[in-house]
């Protein structure tokens, strides 16, 4: 029983690694980015190349995969999305799209269809018992990893000056630039530590998900549910909305596995129809 | 005048004899091989044309006087692109059969338009029973889940588990696996406690195993198409439902020769049932195995592979039963009650249901010169689908 609740909550926090990032660039920068999952894909990927070709240790590719998906990230943001961001949600949506397949025909060129797998070190794999449940420790390396990311977004965001300069930039930028915020660099940094969160969520999530070309459609969906269940104006709203999809989805499939794998759409249905503004926004306006 | 170009019409004429004679010994019947060569099915689309390539490669393109020709065309894994693509072979290609399928609905797609058009066609893949049931001209030479699925049971049964649970992916060959294993398993005296169903598209298995985990079983069985085996099989490991007590058995799609390096050691010593192994004794598998891997670097042959390989053969040899005729009703009778060596062994295919006969093996996961490899131990004989009336 604990078990479950436990692996909801793993499979939930791993949701919103893999989530947060687009929540930053649809949220903050009202940027419609459907090609969030290939950067999480480019750090699965990454992981997969580091620890089965070169043998370089799990614990390097996480950073490694934060870095290099963010530096992918500003490179396109400069080049491509830069472009975009004064452009119809339509465009945005179609551009992004059509990155994804493009993603997708790389990848497929470069390591092949068949999907990746990833083996943990010894360390990371077996369960430990607590408080009598039977706990994967990978499970609870992800839950402890992206709770302290969670923390620290949360903090930036709200507490910190990049935080406070990256709001006025989102709320005005006309007037934000006015006051000497330079909102071209910002933008710029904040696409990338999205994208580098996504980077991050791929790779901690390859030893679980398992990577293959199809990726970034494959959990497109999932990345849109967290938003539209949980609102896009703050960063608790996504990981609360996580953390409900996960335990909902696992706890449904584990009790009632004959409806499981429709619990979560109904949720999204039940909470888009009462709350169409998200399960955990303050107000409806942007 | 008139008499000038009657003339030369027959002069044209002759000479139009003259060059399209060598043109009829020259024929080219084509055929037309629709695989899933992108989207998350692709891997086994790359597998199924190697297999029929280096076939054509090693056995020459020239069959009872005709140049044979293969058309590859990608179907994406969707249906109604399969669909598609078997209309406009038949069509405007004019093939003389019609190949491959990936999944069952792909086949079963194609079971109207082939019956129209009195168009074989070869399933390569696909192991949904009631495939052939739906055409008279569709002809098998992959398997069937429930012919694949009934050897496990029985030894499962014979090796002193009393209770099981399946899980399996939740379409159409997962369901005739549960199936056909619940039915052989109970006759046997066995009880199943719980049949599990997997949404297709779902990685995270982790609430089904805990699931089966908790219930206890003696064995538990497991099926789910080749290429999402890695990711179920390492959560099955992680979840330790071996420490548990538990056997985790299956049919071959779960240590795929595919995909069985990438796994890792950690399915040592895991029992299935299947028809096909790289590692499979015999002098023509040997061949077949090596010429694959020469012609494929970095690619090991699977069971999909070898289905491209024999659907070749079987329409190689019907061409040349029947001298070269392209009808399509009587292509599919030459194939009916044919019988063949193939890597994987003997198979037939059943002149009434013109689905596969073939050997199933018992093989275990072991290591051979620093790879994994199913390793057979034991053999049902010649095997038919118990799902057919």
């Amino acid at each position: 029983m604990l078990t479950i609740l436990f692996d909801g909550v793993a499979y939930g926090m791993l949701l919103f690694v893999l989530a947060v990032g687009l929540c930053i660039t649809l949220g903050l920068m009202n940027f419609i980015n459907l090609a969030h999952g290939a950067f999480a894909m480019a750090g699965g990927y990454l992981t997969v190349v580091m620890m089965n070709r070169l043998g370089i240790s799990f614990y390097w590719c996480l950073p490694a995969a934060f870095v290099f998906s963010a530096v992918i990230g500003v490179v396109l943001e400069r080049v491509l999305y830069r472009r975009l961001y004064d452009k119809t949600h339509l465009d945005q949506v179609l551009f992004s799209i059509g990155l994804i397949f493009m993603a997708m025909a790389t990848v497929d060129y470069a390591m092949g269809a068949s999907p990746q797998i990833v083996n943990l070190p010894p360390s990371l794999s077996g369960r430990v018992e607590i408080l009598g449940a039977q706990v994967g420790i990978y499970r609870l390396f992800v839950i402890v990893i992206c709770g302290l990311l969670t923390i620290g977004l949360q903090f930036v965001i709200a507490k910190t000056r990049f935080g406070s300069r990256l709001r006025a930039s989102v709320d005005d930028g006309r007037v934000a630039r006015g006051l000497g915020v330079n909102v071209t660099g910002i933008f710029a940094l904040t696409f990338a530590v999205g994208s580098g969160l996504a980077g991050l969520g791929g790779a901690l999530g390859a030893p679980i998900l398992s990577m293959d070309p199809s990726f970034p459609l494959k959990y497109m969906i999932f990345f849109l549910i967290v938003i539209s269940i949980g609102g896009t104006t703050t960063i608790t709203g996504p990981f609360f909305a996580s953390i409900l999809l996960g335990v909902a989805d696992v706890g449904g499939k584990y009790f009632v596995p004959e409806i499981g794998g429709f619990i979560i759409y109904t949720i999204m249905v039940a909470v888009l129809i009462f709350r169409p503004q998200g399960l955990f926004t303050r107000s409806a306006a942007r | 005048m008139i008499f000038k170009s009657i003339l030369a019409g027959a002069v044209g004429l002759a000479a139009g004899l003259q060059f399209t004679a060598p043109a009829i010994s020259q024929e080219t019947v084509k055929v037309g091989l629709i695989a899933t060569l992108t989207g998350p099915q692709a891997a086994s689309g790359r597998q199924k044309v190697a297999g029929a390539r280096l076939y054509m490669q090693l056995n020459g393109n020239m069959v009872a006087g005709k140049k044979i020709e293969l058309i590859i065309k990608d179907d994406t894994g969707v249906a109604d692109v399969t669909r598609r693509h078997a209309q406009e072979l038949i069509v405007n290609d004019k093939v003389a059969a019609i190949a491959g399928f990936s999944l069952t609905p792909l086949a079963l797609a194609v079971a109207p338009v082939i019956t129209q058009a009195k168009m074989p066609a070869i399933i390569m893949t696909a192991g949904t029973s009631v495939i052939t049931e739906r055409s008279p001209f569709f002809v098998r030479v992959s398997f069937t889940l429930p012919q694949q699925s009934v050897p496990i049971a029985e030894w499962v049964a014979k090796n002193g588990a009393k209770t099981a649970v399946s899980l399996v992916s939740d379409y159409g060959p997962g369901i005739d696996a549960q199936n056909a294993f619940k039915m052989r398993f109970e006759e046997k005296g066995g009880k199943v406690l719980e049949q599990l169903k997997a949404p297709l598209a779902n990685p995270e298995f982790s609430p089904f195993l805990q699931r089966a985990k908790d219930l206890k079983p003696d064995a538990l069985f497991l099926f789910v198409p080749a290429p999402t085996a890695g990711a179920l099989m390492k959560q099955v490991i992680d979840r330790g439902l071996t420490e548990a007590n538990i056997k985790v058995i299956g049919t071959g799609d779960i240590t795929d020769d595919d995909q069985l390096n990438g796994i890792g050691d950690s399915v040592l010593g895991l029992v299935t049932s299947h028809f096909y192994s790289a590692a499979h004794d015999s002098a023509l598998n040997k061949k077949f195995v090596a010429e694959f891997k020469k012609a494929n670097p970095g690619m090991r042959p699977n069971f999909i592979g070898v289905g491209g390989w024999d659907g070749m053969h079987a329409f190689y040899e019907a061409l040349k039963k029947t001298n070269g005729d392209t009808d399509g009703t009587k292509l599919v009778d030459a194939m009916k009650g044919a019988t063949w060596e193939s890597p994987r062994g003997m198979m037939t295919i059943d002149p009434q249901t013109r689905d596969v006969i073939q050997d199933v093996y018992i093989r275990k996961v072991e290591k051979r010169d620093g790879e994994l490899y199913n390793i057979e131990f034991d053999v049902v004989k010649q095997v038919k689908d118990p799902m057919h009336k």
